[in-house]
């Protein structure tokens, strides 16, 4: 059984509006997004993704439109947003810039504890959160500002899980970090949604890792959403995307130029996986 | 929220303030302020107010704009007209208990406030006319002199367009920092003092901490393309005087002239000063 979540109606936002340094970031989005869903958000630079997740969890307040959770409109005047923002956990872009606590422990206590929840209700949620993210125990007390930058990364993240949102939003969690760490962290995600049938949504530059995990393609340009379809449609419109400084991943080009040089392969695979069976299917028929 | 704060802002626009050589607007801003304090009388106030408002007509910049500075500055306001209007002796106008206001408070306090005001209006008026490149560029050039005194103006001025510019990259810090500590469910609105200052501690940590992280990197950055002080550089855009800036300067000791001269009227008792 699907359950809409969350709803955008046509949404539109302007920063400083008025002043000559009014700029419309955000026009006329309109999705919703069903719980346990996997959205990959991708977009050029300044193209409005960053903007349009701050929405979701009331941060940033849309200029006009509409936005539901769970069947609430979030602009109500009796709607607790501090309630939004504890189910829809928002992990902005380099998240180990807002670490301040004395140990990584009580740093992720910070989310649970500001949830006005017990004690030991809070450790419990800190203690499996870093769990999660594979911080081993006997780095509880140790100074988060010691680690090296892909565990500041996952405490960060940890630090938003421990409040146990129903909704994930992870703003570019791989940049800057080794293909190790990027995989650790990407398969610590989808085991995640998996396991809890969490909703992620995911912003990233990387087509491999969308192509890799999410469910459905949302696609911003200059403000706008173009594609909000299956990931594979979207990538089988790369030349579209091209045009918008976006592409497919690698494969989905192999594929093609495959196909050009008479090879009997379709063109769909998105990931090496996909690729590999069908190159071996088209092998065994020659 | 942050970025309500306009002070120290540069506002993009056409105009013949925005064109003026940087070094006219500092002295003028400079000779605006110290005019505020000449005079005592009402005309006075009035001549200046027309001088800065039609300079702000000249500078296309929003009046509702400029205004919006202010906010930063209203605690300042009313904390030194609290002071002014209760403490000043003088005779007693009302008395309520122990509150007296006497007629030399009431006046310190409402024209010392005009005169705050437009002192800000004034020179936030030069930081939204001039980009914090051309207002360091100005300043290097109009302290020059003092280099032969061994003041190291170029050190000096290499420091402040390094912090105007840090300004803007910290205030959006900031606002990154709020945000991800509000996403963590941080309230930074509500509570007592002692409550509200405890919760600025997830906003202050990780600015320093950035702060110093930027300000290694820039260090680096500039050894790495040799940079070695002001000996012998040279610049892309050297600053040079047009006919515009003449004129500028000749309007600008035509104001200098009249507020002397109110000032030598009042002495005379030509004008009516309110009290002495």
């Amino acid at each position: 059984m699907k359950t809409l979540q969350l709803i955008f109606d046509k949404v539109n936002y302007i920063y400083s509006p008025g002043t000559a340094f009014a700029r419309h970031a955000i026009k006329d989005v309109t999705f919703s997004i069903n719980q346990g869903e996997f959205i990959g958000l991708i977009g050029h630079t300044g193209s409005g993704k960053s903007t349009l997740i701050q929405h979701m969890n009331g941060l940033v307040k849309a200029t006009s439109g509409h936005i539901y959770f769970n069947g609430q409109d979030i602009d109500d005047k009796d709607y607790k947003l501090k309630t939004l923002r504890s189910k829809v956990g928002l992990v902005f872009q380099y998240p180990e810039h807002q670490l301040f606590e004395t140990t990584i422990f009580k740093d992720v206590l910070f989310g649970p504890t500001n949830l006005g929840l017990d004690k030991l209700e809070c450790e419990l949620r800190a203690f499996e959160a870093l769990k999660m993210v594979g911080i081993s125990d006997d780095l509880l007390d140790a100074s988060p500002f010691e680690l090296s930058g892909g565990q500041k990364r996952r405490v960060a993240i940890a630090g938003v899980l421990a409040m146990r949102p129903e909704v994930l939003i992870l703003d570019e969690p791989t940049a800057g970090l080794d293909p190790k760490g990027r995989d650790d962290i990407l398969e610590q995600i989808n085991k995640l949604h998996k396991e809890s049938g969490i909703t992620v949504i995911l912003v990233t530059h990387s087509m491999e890792d969308v192509a890799n995990y999410a469910d459905r393609l949302f696609v911003m340009n200059k403000g706008e959403l173009v594609f909000q379809h299956s990931t594979k449609e979207v990538f089988s419109r790369y030349k579209e995307l091209e045009e918008m400084y976006l592409a497919a991943p690698q494969v989905t080009y192999v594929m093609n130029a495959m196909k050009n040089s008479g090879y009997t392969v379709t063109t769909e695979a998105t990931t090496v996986l996909e690729a590999k069976e069908e190159i071996l299917k088209a092998w065994r028929l020659s | 929220m942050i970025r309500d704060i306009t002070i120290g802002q540069y506002y993009p626009a056409e105009s013949v303030i925005h064109r003026l050589d940087p070094r006219v607007k500092l002295i003028a801003t400079f000779a605006y302020i110290i005019s505020l304090f000449v005079f005592q009388s009402l005309f006075g106030y009035i001549v200046v107010a027309i001088f800065l408002l039609s300079v702000i007509q000249l500078s296309k910049v929003p009046f509702g704009y400029i205004i919006r500075g202010l906010k930063a500055v209203v605690v300042l306001l009313l904390f030194t007209s609290f002071f002014n209007l209760f403490l000043t002796p003088g005779k007693s106008i009302f008395t309520l208990g122990f509150i007296t206001i006497t007629d030399k408070g009431l006046n310190s306090a409402v024209f010392f406030s005009i005169r705050l005001i437009l002192l800000i209006l004034g020179s936030s008026l030069m930081t939204f006319t001039t980009t914090p490149n051309q207002l360091t560029d100005g300043l290097e050039k109009v302290m020059g002199p003092l280099n032969r005194i061994k003041v190291p103006v170029h050190e000096i001025a290499m420091m402040m367009s390094i912090a105007l510019r840090f300004i803007p990259i910290l205030l959006e810090e900031t606002d990154k920092i709020m945000k991800a500590q509000m996403a963590r469910g941080a309230d930074f609105e509500s509570g007592g003092i002692l409550k509200r200052s405890k919760s600025m501690i997830p906003l202050l940590v990780p600015l320093f901490v950035s702060a110093f992280r930027r300000a290694n990197d820039l260090a680096m950055a500039m050894e790495a393309r040799c940079y070695r002080g002001g000996d012998g550089r040279t610049k892309m855009k050297p600053l040079r005087y047009s006919n515009r800036d003449f004129i500028a300067y000749f309007i600008l000791l035509a104001y200098i002239a009249s507020i002397v001269a109110i000032r030598v009227l009042e002495n005379m008792g030509l004008i009516l000063i309110f009290y002495k």
